[in-house]
């Protein structure tokens, strides 16, 4: 593994050595159930409470709005499913507003529920650029809609959403917002006022934080029912042991991810607007996806004609480049993904996708030797698909 | 070090494959083909379904070494599935193995392992490759494990393709491999020995014939021998020669299927001493050393897969064309099988039967 070059890292990340330094006391010391009344317990909860802190103050809300959860994905079902019941039950809204270009946390959950549950979706159309247009949604908002829940960037396409635009089309209908910010996290703001968001997942594993570990921000006042019952841990919304250990590795990555931001953008951006200029000036038939510019620092998206992006990630792989496509399938049945489709590709550049993330780690040096490889390994490809 | 892409199955076979070659100090590449099913039904495919991926898939994780699977759909459709269903319409009873072995394993793998810059494509066939005295060559023989001998379905390989490829358990006893795979500590596929057809998914072939091609499977006369009708058939490509039962006559002796006279679609019937036959003539002959023996010479002539071994004398015709003539009668010998060449272990070739003489 140590001769491969990672290019990955919106899949995710390593963990930061500060950050695993930070959780290994609470595994074999200070082991604690957060819950109990004795030292141990309180030493736990003291941990907990103090990550949750920290987090509140990167996210400049109240403590008691950050709700730790297992991942990205739970934050997104508690969300979804928690704001759902309880605003319908509230307020007789049963009609949710989503992207199309959703990730599957918020975009399988919701079928899930209007499937299951009865509820209504709305699935809105983005443009060109995979981004949602604030005029679309107050277009779409009705007076059943309880809740719109856009990401604040697109996993595959880097496209970055103008949330607070967007929030304040909701705000002015009296609708909540939600915003999957998972793939955002490790390079955006995330002020919750200023993106003015009434709930926000995120997930640590993609800011050099621990994988199994995630947190929701809910606004005060949000009307939200638990998705997972049981104790009252975590203001009465997920019910379960707080995971002591990965919620202070949590919040250790969130806070180095706020105080490095800066540093770490001016790193990546020079590489990502590099790979970006070349692979289009040095390969046939290829394009930019995504926004050209309102996209994540780290993040270099592309379509390419008449290819099988499995396959290039296959001779990636063998030539010693971790990459990822939209249309990735470890069963060997790729699909164009959705998000492929919206763009308004051809279905002969739907398989065609390649991602290209950086990350901390990430060198100039790694950055010209895969530039270096990419063009001879798409023309095999091509001749293989 | 040499670089060996290994198609995995999940079963035993391939895993151990992988194993011994990893073993040897190969730089060896997991690779598995996602071949085509009918739409809903990929989970019963034989050859690759998502929980057999995910077994080679663990095999190669263990092994450590890398694990691709490739999206061979519209390639196998294309030179498999409508083989198979042209096969039927034209009234012959074609062998996809044969064909996915050669346009697909042999053809489309090769290619991907090349362009993954491997030398060698191995897979866990039962039959045995070594360097032909004084030449560049390389003969195909049979398994040392008689019983598993798949030495059958890879006649169609040239000694281009059979000069990259490796087969590392046909030098080995199934039970051997079996205690191999134990000792490597391979999980591996229990999957029941079946002879049906990956894409068949465990259904009839007729039915899938039904679904895709019911052109083949047209209603028409069954008559015995002198052309006296005796019943009707449901469509030629639902019988095959020697075939008894399923016919729906009465009679006062068993009746076999004779003969598939598509122009007429017509079914030819008769008692079993009417079945068989001397002799055959097979087309498309491929020789594995590129060419034959001799003109005229004896061998051992398997005509299906699970046929056994029989005696005769064959004639080089030309044109790709042999005649066979056995020691004794054949009962079975079935137009769009393959007649398959032996001497002692050694394979010679073979060719498609085209008729029975």
């Amino acid at each position: 593994m140590e001769d491969l070059i990672y290019l990955d890292y919106a899949a995710t990340t390593p963990v930061d050595p500060l950050v695993l330094k930070a959780m290994l006391p609470f595994f074999i010391y200070k082991y604690g159930n957060p819950s109990s009344i004795h030292a141990y317990g309180q030493s736990a909860e003291n941990a907990i409470e103090t990550a949750r802190e920290e987090v509140a103050g990167v996210l400049n809300c109240q403590p008691k709005e950050v709700i730790f959860t297992s991942c990205g994905s739970e934050s997104d079902n508690l969300a979804l499913r928690g704001a759902g019941l309880a605003l319908r039950e509230k307020k007789s809204a049963d009609q949710i507003l989503s992207s199309l270009a959703e990730h599957h946390a918020v975009s399988h959950t919701l079928q899930s529920m209007e499937k299951y549950m009865g509820f209504q979706v709305g699935w809105m159309p983005v443009d060109e650029n995979g981004k949602v247009l604030p005029e679309t949604v107050s277009q779409l908002i009705g007076p059943k809609t309880a809740l719109v829940s856009v990401m604040l960037a697109n996993n595959e396409i880097g496209t970055i959403n103008p949330l607070a635009e967007i929030a304040r089309e909701c705000h002015a209908r009296s609708v909540l917002v939600h915003t999957d910010a998972v793939q955002a996290g490790a390079w955006l703001p995330l002020d919750v006022q200023k993106l003015n968001v009434d709930m926000m997942s995120l997930g640590a594993h993609k800011f050099y934080g621990p994988k199994g570990v995630g947190a929701l921000y809910v606004r005060e006042g949000t009307p939200i029912v638990p998705a997972q019952t049981g104790g009252g841990q975590e203001q009465g919304l997920r019910a379960g042991t707080q995971n002591v250990p990965y919620i202070v590795g949590f919040a250790e990555a969130l806070k180095l991810a706020e105080k490095e931001k800066e540093n770490r953008i001016a790193l990546v951006k020079p590489m990502r607007d590099r790979i970006i200029n070349r692979v289009l000036e040095s390969i046939p038939n290829v394009q930019l996806t995504g926004h050209p510019v309102d996209r994540l620092p780290n993040h270099c998206s592309f379509a390419f004609k008449d290819l099988d992006g499995n396959l290039l990630l296959n001779l990636l792989d063998q030539a010693g480049f971790a990459c990822s496509s939209g249309s990735a399938c470890k069963t060997g049945s790729p699909e164009p993904s959705e998000v492929m489709g919206l763009l308004g590709l051809p279905r002969e550049w739907g398989l065609g996708s390649l991602r290209v993330t950086l990350g901390v780690l990430t060198t100039m040096d790694q950055v010209e030797k895969f530039l270096a490889c990419l063009p001879e390994l798409v023309e095999k490809a091509r001749q293989l698909s | 070090m040499t670089r060996v892409v290994v198609a995995m199955s999940g079963g035993v076979d391939s895993s151990v494959a992988a194993a011994l070659l990893k073993q040897q100090g190969h730089e060896v590449i997991g690779v598995m083909l996602r071949l085509w099913s009918e739409p809903g039904k990929e989970g019963s495919n034989r050859c690759c379904t998502p929980d057999a991926m995910a077994i080679a898939r663990r095999v190669a994780a263990q092994l450590e070494i890398p694990f691709y699977a490739i999206d061979a759909r519209q390639v196998f459709y294309d030179e498999v599935v409508s083989y198979f269903l042209t096969g039927y319409s034209q009234g012959i009873t074609p062998n996809p193995c044969l064909a996915c072995n050669r346009f697909i394993r042999w053809e489309f793998l090769m290619e991907h392992a090349r362009a993954l810059g491997a030398e060698y494509l191995a897979t866990g066939h039962y039959a045995r490759l070594v360097p032909e005295p004084d030449s560049r060559k390389v003969q195909l023989l049979r398994a040392v494990d008689r019983s598993k001998d798949q030495s059958y379905v890879l006649h169609v390989l040239n000694q281009e393709q059979l000069v990259h490829t490796l087969l590392p358990v046909g030098g080995i006893k199934k039970e051997h491999v079996r205690t191999l795979a134990s000792q490597f500590g391979l999980p591996s596929a229990s999957r029941p020995d079946s002879q049906d057809l990956c894409f068949l998914a465990g259904e009839d072939y007729r039915e899938f014939i039904q679904r895709h091609a019911p052109q083949s499977l047209q209603p028409g006369p069954i008559v015995d021998t002198t052309g006296r009708p005796l019943g009707t058939h449901i469509g030629l490509a639902a019988y095959t020669i020697g075939q008894r039962k399923g016919l729906g006559l009465s009679s006062a002796e068993p009746l076999y299927v004779l003969d598939k006279q598509v122009a007429l679609n017509t079914l030819v019937v008769g008692p079993q001493d009417l079945l068989g036959s001397r002799g055959l003539l097979a087309g498309q002959v491929k020789w594995i050393s590129g060419s034959s023996p001799a003109d005229q010479f004896r061998a051992e002539v398997k005509i299906r897969y699970t046929a056994s071994e029989a005696p005769a004398s064959v004639t080089v015709l030309g044109d790709e064309k042999i005649r066979i003539v056995f020691d004794q009668p054949q009962r079975i010998i079935t137009p769009g099988q393959a007649a398959v060449l032996y001497q002692e272990n050694l394979v010679l070739g073979g060719g498609s039967i085209e008729c029975a003489l």
